[in-house]
């Protein structure tokens, strides 16, 4: 052989793909990170309000969802165009929240009750009337701690 | 004589089993945005009976009323949400003097690092009718939230040379941060009431 190696022809070298799914993995693993899993599929339309003095919510464990809103075009046939609470992927009323209070209080570890946060994912055009009384329901059960879940924004008055 | 160098297996397949796995998770999943305000109901009262009609001097309550047309009535005057804030801070900051009629009284406390001090004795109330927006009602909200925090704010900033927010991110750490964080908790007390919402429609 001469000590000039002749360079190499036909065929260029395919180009590796072995770390293709190494960057797909990475988005992968970041998107189970980041998210939860849906557990409820929204029959209210929920168009959250803008607010600036707003907290995250810690422990999303412990966060138990309150819908309130008109139903999805969907479910108006059937329910109407008033606010209407959902609780768990189902339609419910004000005397239902002393159950559900309850029973999301069973699946929690005793010693974390007291932490518990209801939070209220209500439409902004809801009138305040539907909301008032499940307030009132959670004051009975004892459910003091609870969020407005709202936009974070920086000026509620920019459209 | 080289041995024949193994054929590399070809990796293309396994990126294809990872884009069905991401595309599932990006199906089944939200990035639910969880921020929101935080608020503490007040517990039932235990008896039956009415609620104890606290007396408090009209002076120290700043009533806001909004009714079914979310229009804004502030101690009688009709205002603007975006005026709010103003009026609630010249409320809640007072009469440094507690001379002016027409704002709270003080009371005499001893707070931890502050020593004696007259505290404002202010209270908000706000009253909302069955029919208002919960939009509205989340704006009038955020707006007193605001206007303590910034009432808050001003203050830490003039007794401790920072801004509450500094001296909360501080209290993770000091001490001494989260005893200024307490009094000037304590000097100006968030104290925001929520009357029953009644049918008045107006």
């Amino acid at each position: 052989m001469s000590k000039f190696k002749k360079k190499k022809e036909g065929g260029q070298p395919a180009i590796s793909t072995a770390s293709l799914p190494d960057i797909v993995f990475m988005l992968l693993f970041f998107f189970m990170v980041t998210t939860v899993m849906r557990e409820v599929t929204l029959k209210v339309e929920i168009k959250r309000p803008k607010a600036t003095e707003v907290n995250k919510l810690q422990r999303k464990s412990l966060v138990s969802y309150i819908y309130i809103g008109e139903p999805k075009q969907s479910f108006q046939g059937q329910f109407g165009t008033a606010d209407r609470i959902q609780l768990n992927d189902a339609f419910a009323t004000k005397r239902d929240i002393i159950a559900f209070v309850e029973a999301e209080r069973e699946q929690r570890d005793p010693a974390e009750v007291p932490l518990m946060t209801f939070s209220f994912k209500v439409d902004e055009e809801a009138k305040m009337g539907v909301v008032t009384d499940v307030k009132q329901e959670l004051r009975k059960a004892n459910a003091l701690k609870i969020n407005y879940s709202t936009y974070k924004t920086d000026d509620i008055f920019k459209d | 004589m080289a041995r024949r160098q193994a054929p590399e297996i070809n990796a293309g397949s396994m990126a294809d089993i990872a884009f069905l796995l991401l595309i599932f998770f990006l199906v089944t999943t939200t990035m639910d945005v969880d921020t929101g305000l935080t608020r503490k109901l007040p517990p039932m009262p235990e008896e039956p009976q009415e609620e104890q009609d606290i007396k408090v001097k009209q002076r120290n309550i700043f009533q806001v009323l909004v009714n079914a047309n979310n229009d804004l009535l502030v101690e009688g005057d009709i205002m603007d949400v975006s005026d709010l804030r103003e009026a609630a801070k010249e409320f809640i900051i007072g009469d440094p003097n507690f001379l002016d009629e027409e704002m709270p009284e003080g009371k005499m406390e001893t707070i931890p690092l502050l020593g004696e001090v007259m505290v404002s004795k202010q209270i908000v109330s706000l009253q909302n009718d069955r029919g208002t927006d919960y939009g509205m009602y989340i704006a009038v909200q955020n707006e007193l939230v605001a206007a303590y925090n910034e009432v808050r704010n001003e203050y830490a900033l003039r007794q401790f040379g920072k801004t509450l927010d500094q001296l909360e991110k501080a209290a993770e750490v000091s001490e001494r941060a989260e005893l200024q964080v307490d009094a000037v908790k304590d000097f100006y007390p968030q104290r925001i009431s929520e009357a029953e919402p009644k049918n008045v429609g107006q």
